[in-house]
């Protein structure tokens, strides 16, 4: 069966506009599949990351909106980052208001002689002015964005902060106010675009496969997702539920790495912040299960009672990055930390990586007082903030340089043994073992997302087995390459097995079977390794920061040769299957 | 006796659209959130509550008066019963409602109305919805 793949390119240099379909695209299913491909044809691999020339592509899967928890999109991009792969994920209503707006995929290349955002929809597509809203935090530019463009209710409204008009390094793309294109630096690709925001809007409707199939299908899954165990934990406290296990096990980054533990973990957990911060729960268009946990922060700031209160929504990695690796317990200094990055529009756990690194490295003397701008301390917030607004504001060589990344800075001011970065990547919340440091290296996007070696860790501990876990790390990537075409929200992993994949795709119209599925993921996994290294990506260059020897996971310490025997390992299988995919 | 739809608690609402997808699936034959005839919408931005925009169960229905086709007519319990032969996509029902309860659907030129069936009820992962005895007159 053929299917056309709708395809928006938009071309910011010279304002031109085409809408193509693409029915080869088809076997590439959606989501990490058709941007992977599309990547491909238009990345400049050898060319700067924030090259005008460069693309962004987002998109969506063939089951976004139509089926429980299929609410997210992808976005790829060269990241300035890494100077490799870029891409990330988002949910809230994007992939609705893409489905709605009738298009699988967007392309944008070029840049705008002024600042602009894109309005899109299913009858229309304009480039518009955004001189006014440049400079504008990210809650701001939203507020404008309802006001001046149609559709209130089913709208996206994604966007960038000051963050990522300076184009720092780690500058992410708000999507409708709660979630992100976190990781790897979009929003200073939007920015070096001079692209403020898109806003995509739609009543496009279309039929779906066989109904009565369909409509069976959607209430198993409905009620999966509902009524059995499988996403209960998303919902009650989110994913900061792991907070107290992984500081008790030994696998929560604390204090720039220098434990696992960190002392104060009750009063950052999942359950503190429910009892005493939360407020609402909310959820992605589609998804029953409402994980997003939103927090009300309140400050005092005169006598007399004057307050003020943010409401900003938390999750496990933020606490982790903003929380426990810099030593802060008070939870309204998180939020604060929180609601800063937000405006800013960075990354949190870049941020908190890149804060844990600076306190250290002013401790040992690398960086003063004067250049900083403050003192810093862990668990004092006040200098925090200090040090994150100068990454935006740039006062000096030292924060144009840190505003590049951790990677970046330590070759200029030293401390890499200490610099919590795999991969060029600031390190997602998870020192558990070979699996999250070596699995961090080799994946294609260096996020725990990739192939869930922080979970081979807690779920295998005691000495590693090499070829085990060599073989879990290349065959999760491969499912999780499969479900990021659909695109499935991760923590519905356990509800979409490829069997259940396979039937939602068979009644949605789209026959696929669990081996297809199986050959896509292969597929893709293949062809990002090969716009990976295209890139200049080289595994054998990579190196690993001494400090995530030093401090032990909760399977114990690590050492190095034993790293290196895996990453060894993982090349020779990863280049027999590029030499032979069927196997 | 007559059932309506009842919307409650919607402080609770966590913004899933579960129910407008089972309307718009179930009811409506589409795959599209706006072919529902209930509409969860914010009150203004994704930071404020979220609202439940649906058929009040008028036992006067204005939207039913407005039309000249007899395509609306009131329903026992409260709402309407909508006779899709009579209609001709005026539109003016859509005008009618205050409650703003009714949309255009412009694929097929009819109105979207509630029928108070309560499919989008058995949806809602926190029962905000349900359909409940109409009172008596």
């Amino acid at each position: 069966m053929t299917r056309d793949v709708k395809v928006l390119y938009i071309d910011l240099t010279t304002g031109k506009m085409s809408r193509k379909l693409r029915p080869d695209l088809a076997e590439y299913l959606g989501g990490a599949g058709i941007a992977t491909k599309l990547l491909q044809e238009e990345i400049l691999p050898q060319e700067d990351a924030l090259d005008p020339r460069q693309p962004i592509i987002l998109a969506t899967g063939p089951l976004a909106m139509i089926y429980p928890s299929v609410t997210k999109t992808v976005a790829m991009f060269k990241s300035p980052l890494t100077g490799e792969l870029g891409e990330s994920h988002a949910g809230m209503r994007l992939a609705t208001a893409m489905r709605l707006a009738g298009v699988d995929a967007i392309v944008i290349t070029g840049k705008s002689e002024s600042p602009c955002y894109l309005s899109i929809s299913d009858q229309f597509v304009g480039i518009k002015n955004a001189e006014p809203l440049w400079g504008f935090s990210v809650e701001e530019v939203g507020r404008s964005l309802r006001e001046l463009e149609p559709g209130s209710g089913h709208r996206s409204c994604i966007r960038i902060g000051p963050a990522g008009e300076k184009q720092v390094s780690f500058a992410c793309v708000n999507v409708d106010t709660f979630r992100h294109f976190g990781r790897l630096g979009l929003g200073a690709v939007f920015g070096s675009k001079m692209l403020k925001a898109i806003v995509i809007t739609g009543a496009h409707d279309e039929l779906v496969g066989d109904r009565p199939k369909y409509n069976a299908i959607y209430q198993e899954l409905y009620e999966k997702c509902v009524r059995t165990g499988a996403m209960e934990k998303y919902h009650e406290l989110g994913t900061p539920v792991n907070i107290k296990p992984l500081s008790a096990m030994g696998g929560l980054p604390t204090l720039n790495l220098q434990t696992g533990t960190f002392d104060q973990a009750d009063a950052i957990s999942g359950e503190a912040f429910a009892e005493e911060k939360l407020i609402r729960k909310i959820a992605c268009p589609g998804c029953p299960v409402g994980c997003i946990h939103v927090a009300l922060s309140r400050r005092f700031f005169g006598e007399g009672y004057e307050v003020e209160s943010a409401t900003v929504s938390y999750d496990y990695e933020l606490i982790f990055a903003l929380g426990s690796f810099i030593g802060i317990s008070d939870k309204d200094a998180i939020l604060r930390l929180i609601e800063d990055v937000e405006l800013y529009g960075m990354d949190a756990i870049s941020s908190g990586i890149i804060l844990g690194w600076v306190t250290e490295a002013y401790e040992k003397g690398l960086i003063s007082e004067e250049v900083l701008g403050t003192k810093v301390a862990f668990g004092a917030v006040e200098g925090y903030r200090t040090v994150l607004r100068n990454l935006v504001r740039q006062p000096n060589q030292f924060y144009r340089d840190l505003a590049r990344g951790l990677a970046y800075a330590v070759k200029i001011y030293g401390g890499a043994d200490f610099a919590a970065v795999l991969g060029g990547n600031e390190m997602p919340g998870y020192h558990t073992g070979y699996g999250s440091v070596v699995g961090f290296t080799v994946a294609a996007r260096h996020s725990h997302l990739d192939n869930a070696g922080y979970s081979y860790d807690q779920s295998n501990v005691g000495p590693v087995d090499i070829e085990k876990l060599t073989d879990y790390l290349i065959e999760e990537e491969q499912i999780r390459c499969a479900l990021n075409s659909l695109v499935v929200c991760l923590f519905a992993r356990k509800v979409y097995d490829l069997e259940t994949t396979a039937r939602a795709l068979d009644a949605a119209g789209i026959p696929m079977t669990v081996e297809d599925l199986e050959a896509l993921g292969r597929k893709i996994f293949i062809l990002k390794l090969q716009i990976r290294q295209s890139m200049g990506f080289d595994l054998r260059q990579m190196t690993i920061p001494k400090r995530f020897f030093e401090t032990p996971t909760l399977n114990g310490k690590l050492d190095r040769a034993t790293a290196d025997r895996i990453m060894e390992r993982y090349l020779e299988k990863v280049e027999q299957l590029v030499v032979n995919p069927a196997n | 006796m007559a059932k309506v739809l009842k919307a409650k608690n919607m402080a609770q609402c966590i913004g899933c659209y579960s129910c407008m997808l089972a309307c718009a699936r179930l009811v409506h034959k589409s795959l599209s959130v706006r072919k529902s005839a209930i509409q969860i919408r914010t009150r203004g931005g994704l930071q404020s509550r979220l609202a439940a925009v649906t058929c009040t169960a008028c036992r006067q229905p204005s939207c039913a008066a407005a039309c000249r086709f007899e395509a609306l007519t009131p329903r026992k319990g409260g709402g309407v019963t909508f006779h899709k032969d009579l209609c001709i996509g005026c539109g003016l029902c859509v005008q009618a409602c205050t409650a703003r309860a009714i949309t255009m659907d412009e694929d097929t030129n009819w109105p979207i109305v509630c029928k108070h069936c309560g499919i989008c009820a058995r949806y809602c992962p926190h029962q905000l919805l349900s359909l409940e005895e109409a009172e008596t007159e």
